[in-house]
C-alpha cells in the first residue's frame, strides 16, 4: 500500500532537520513571547533567563514552566501575545476552579491546528473522497472544531453532528454513507451497541476509520469499538492550552501517538522535581509550542504521564511517539471526554452554602461514565418529607451543570456520613480503574 | 396538643435499618406507628415512640441521623366511615394532608391515625371544634 501523508515534507523529515527547525523556531519563539507576553517576561526575569541564553532546544530547560495555575492567574488576556484583532477564535476549556481557560487563536494559529487534525485523518486513511461524521461536541470545546476543521482540509465531506441525539446519528451515517467517524471513544461504543440494537450488523455500515480521544481509554475498548463498528480505531490526543486535538495522533501501526513536532516541542519531566528525563523514561509531558501567535505556551505542564519513543516507526513518520496518558500527576478527572477538578466542586459547594464535605464517585457502565457526587446535606434541610431534600439535590445538580459543562448525579447524604480516613477524607473514587482504563 | 414524630433518614444502603431498629431495641423504647417514605435514593422513617427524646439520643448516638417534627394525632372510633370523617373535616376547611399513617396497636375501641398538615394549630383546632378526639404525648403510653 502506497504510504500518504497530509504533508509529507514534516511528517517523514530526518529526525536532524526536525531537531534543526525546532532549534531555529524556539529562538525566535522564546524572543517573540518575552517581547508580547508580559507575564511570562517576568518569570523569566524572576528565573534571570533571557531570551539570549536560549540557543536551541538543549537550553530549553532553562526556561520557566507554565501550569493550569498561571492561565487561571492570567485569565483572561494575561497570556495573549499579540492584539485581539489579530485573534479570529476564542476556545475554552475547564480549569481548576470557577475560571475557566480561554485559548485565542489567529487565523495562522488555526490553520496550524486545522492541519495536525488533517494529519490525524490522513493518517487514519482519509481522502477527499471520505465522509467524515464528526459527533465530537461544536462550541467552545476544542474536539467538533478541530476535527472539523482538519476534515475540511482534507477535501472530506463533513457532517457537522455534534454530540448527542444517537438515533440521528445513525441515521446520518446509514443514510449518507459516513466512512470516518470521530468522537470520544466511550461514544463510539455506545454507537456500536446502538446499532446492534437496531439489527444492524457491522458489515451494514460504511466506516472505515475513526479518530477516538479527548478521554482515557483502553486497548480493550479500542478492539470492542472496532468489532461493533467495523473499523479501525485511531487515538488522538491534544489539549486546548496548546491548540485542541492534534498536538499527537495515532498512524496505522496503532502504537503510540506521532507528536507534531514542527510545531510542538515535547520534554517529558519527573513531576516532583521537574528535572526534564531522558526519552524512554516515564513523567509528566510538558509541551512548547513552537509557531503559535496568539496563545503561544512555553514549557505547559500538562500534568499527563507518558512515555516517549524515538524508535523508527514502520508508517514512515519521523515524529516522536507518545503513549497514551497513563496517568495524571494531579487530580484532575476526565469525565465523559470532559475535565473535572476536584476543587471545581468543592467551589459549587461553598458557592451554594455547604460545607465541602463531599465525595465523587467515578466508574464506566456500559462504556458510558457514570459521575455521582455524594455532599453531606446541612442539617437545617432534613425534616421529615424527602420533597426538601429532592429539590436541595436538584438545585446543587443544576449548579454543578453549570459549573462543570456535564451533569452528575447529585445525592445528598447524612452529615458525617462520608468516610474519613484518618480525618481525611477521601474525595474521589475512581472505579474506571477495574476495567484497567488510565485515569 | 401535637405529638412528636421522629424521622430518621435512611440511605438505601445494607444494614441501615438494622442499625435503627437495633437502637431503638436497646434503649428500650417501644414503636407504637411507623411509616417510610422513600425516593429511589433515600428513605425516611418515620415513628412515633414511647419517649422520643431518648429514641433520638439513642438513633443520634450510633449514627443516624434524626429529626423531630410536630404531627397531630386522633383518635376514632374503629368503624366505618370514622377516617371518611376526618379527611372530610379537613378538606372543608382546605386543609391538606401531607401524608398520614395509623397506630400499629389498636385498643378494643379506638384507632389512632397520624396526621402530617402544614398548619398543626389550625387543624386541630377544627377538629376539635368538629367533636374529633386528638392525642396527647400521654397517650401514646396508654395505647
Amino acid at each position: 500500500m502506497k504510504k500518504t501523508y497530509y504533508q509529507p515534507e514534516m511528517e517523514t523529515m530526518p529526525v536532524e532537520d526536525i531537531k534543526k527547525l525546532q532549534d531555529e523556531k524556539l529562538v525566535r519563539q522564546v524572543r517573540y513571547v518575552y517581547d508580547n507576553v508580559p507575564y511570562y517576561r517576568d518569570l523569566m526575569d524572576k528565573k534571570g533567563v533571557s531570551p539570549d541564553d536560549i540557543k536551541g532546544t538543549e537550553d530549553l530547560h532553562k526556561l520557566p514552566f507554565l501550569k493550569k495555575d498561571d492561565l487561571r492567574e492570567a485569565y483572561p488576556y494575561g497570556l495573549l501575545a499579540t492584539d485581539l484583532k489579530n485573534c479570529v477564535r476564542i476556545q475554552s476549556t475547564s480549569g481548576t476552579t470557577g475560571k475557566r481557560v480561554v485559548a485565542f487563536y489567529t487565523q495562522h494559529d488555526v490553520d496550524l491546528w486545522e492541519d495536525c487534525c488533517a494529519r490525524a485523518l490522513v493518517a487514519a486513511g482519509g481522502t477527499a473522497g471520505d465522509v467524515c461524521q464528526v459527533c465530537y461536541g461544536y462550541g467552545l470545546f476544542t474536539g467538533g472544531a478541530g476535527l472539523h476543521g482538519g476534515s475540511h482540509k482534507v477535501g472530506c465531506l463533513t457532517l457537522p453532528m455534534s454530540s448527542g441525539n444517537t438515533d440521528r446519528q445513525i441515521q446520518f451515517m446509514m443514510d449518507l454513507n459516513s466512512t470516518i467517524l470521530c468522537c470520544t471513544p466511550s461514544y463510539a461504543a455506545y454507537i456500536g451497541e446502538t446499532l446492534k440494537e437496531k439489527g444492524y450488523k457491522p458489515e451494514d455500515n460504511k466506516l472505515k476509520a475513526g479518530i477516538f480521544g479527548a478521554e482515557p481509554w483502553t486497548e480493550e475498548m479500542r478492539r470492542d469499538i472496532e468489532k461493533s463498528l467495523g473499523l479501525k480505531a485511531y487515538d488522538i490526543y491534544g489539549l486546548t492550552e496548546l491548540s485542541g486535538p492534534g498536538v499527537a495522533f495515532e498512524c496505522e501501526e496503532q502504537n503510540g501517538m506521532h507528536i507534531n513536532e514542527d510545531h510542538f516541542l515535547v520534554e517529558v519531566i519527573d513531576p516532583e522535581t521537574g528535572e526534564p528525563l531522558p526519552v524512554g523514561s516515564k513523567g509528566e509531558l510538558v509541551f512548547t509550542s513552537l509557531d503559535k501567535e496568539a496563545f503561544p505556551l512555553l514549557r505547559y505542564r500538562t500534568r499527563d504521564i507518558c512515555i516517549l519513543s524515538r524508535e523508527k516507526c514502520s508508517c514512515g513518520r519521523t515524529f516522536i511517539r507518545m503513549t497514551k496518558p497513563l496517568g495524571r500527576s494531579d487530580d484532575m478527572m476526565i469525565i465523559r471526554g470532559v475535565n473535572v477538578f476536584p476543587s471545581q466542586i468543592e467551589a459549587v459547594l461553598l458557592n451554594c452554602g455547604y460545607a465541602p464535605n463531599y465525595q465523587i464517585l467515578v466508574d464506566r457502565i456500559n462504556n458510558t461514565d457514570t459521575f455521582d457526587i455524594n455532599v453531606e446535606m446541612d442539617p437545617a434541610d432534613f425534616s421529615d418529607t424527602p420533597k426538601t431534600i429532592t429539590a436541595k439535590e436538584k438545585e446543587l445538580q443544576n449548579a454543578m451543570k453549570a459549573m462543570l459543562g456535564i451533569n452528575p448525579k447529585v445525592h445528598l447524604v447524612a452529615p458525617k456520613s462520608i468516610t474519613r480516613s484518618e480525618g481525611k477524607a477521601v474525595r474521589v473514587i475512581d472505579n474506571r480503574k477495574r476495567l484497567g482504563i488510565n485515569i | 396538643m401535637a405529638i412528636k414524630q421522629v424521622s430518621i433518614f435512611v440511605e438505601n444502603k445494607e444494614g441501615k435499618l438494622v442499625t435503627i431498629t437495633d437502637s431503638i431495641a436497646n434503649a428500650g423504647i417501644d414503636i407504637r406507628a411507623m411509616s417510610v417514605a422513600d425516593t429511589q435514593e433515600f428513605g425516611i422513617f418515620r415513628l412515633i415512640v414511647t419517649d422520643p427524646e431518648k429514641a433520638k439520643a439513642a438513633l443520634e448516638s450510633s449514627g443516624c441521623f434524626v429529626s423531630i417534627t410536630q404531627v397531630v394525632g386522633v383518635s376514632i372510633p374503629d368503624e366505618p366511615g370514622s377516617l371518611a370523617k376526618v379527611v372530610n373535616i379537613l378538606a372543608r376547611y382546605n386543609i391538606n394532608i401531607e401524608y398520614m399513617y395509623a397506630f400499629i396497636t389498636v385498643s378494643k375501641k379506638n384507632a389512632s391515625v397520624v396526621l402530617r398538615v402544614a398548619d398543626n394549630e389550625a387543624a386541630e383546632k377544627i377538629l376539635t371544634e368538629n367533636g374529633i378526639t386528638l392525642m396527647e404525648e400521654k397517650d401514646i403510653l396508654n395505647i
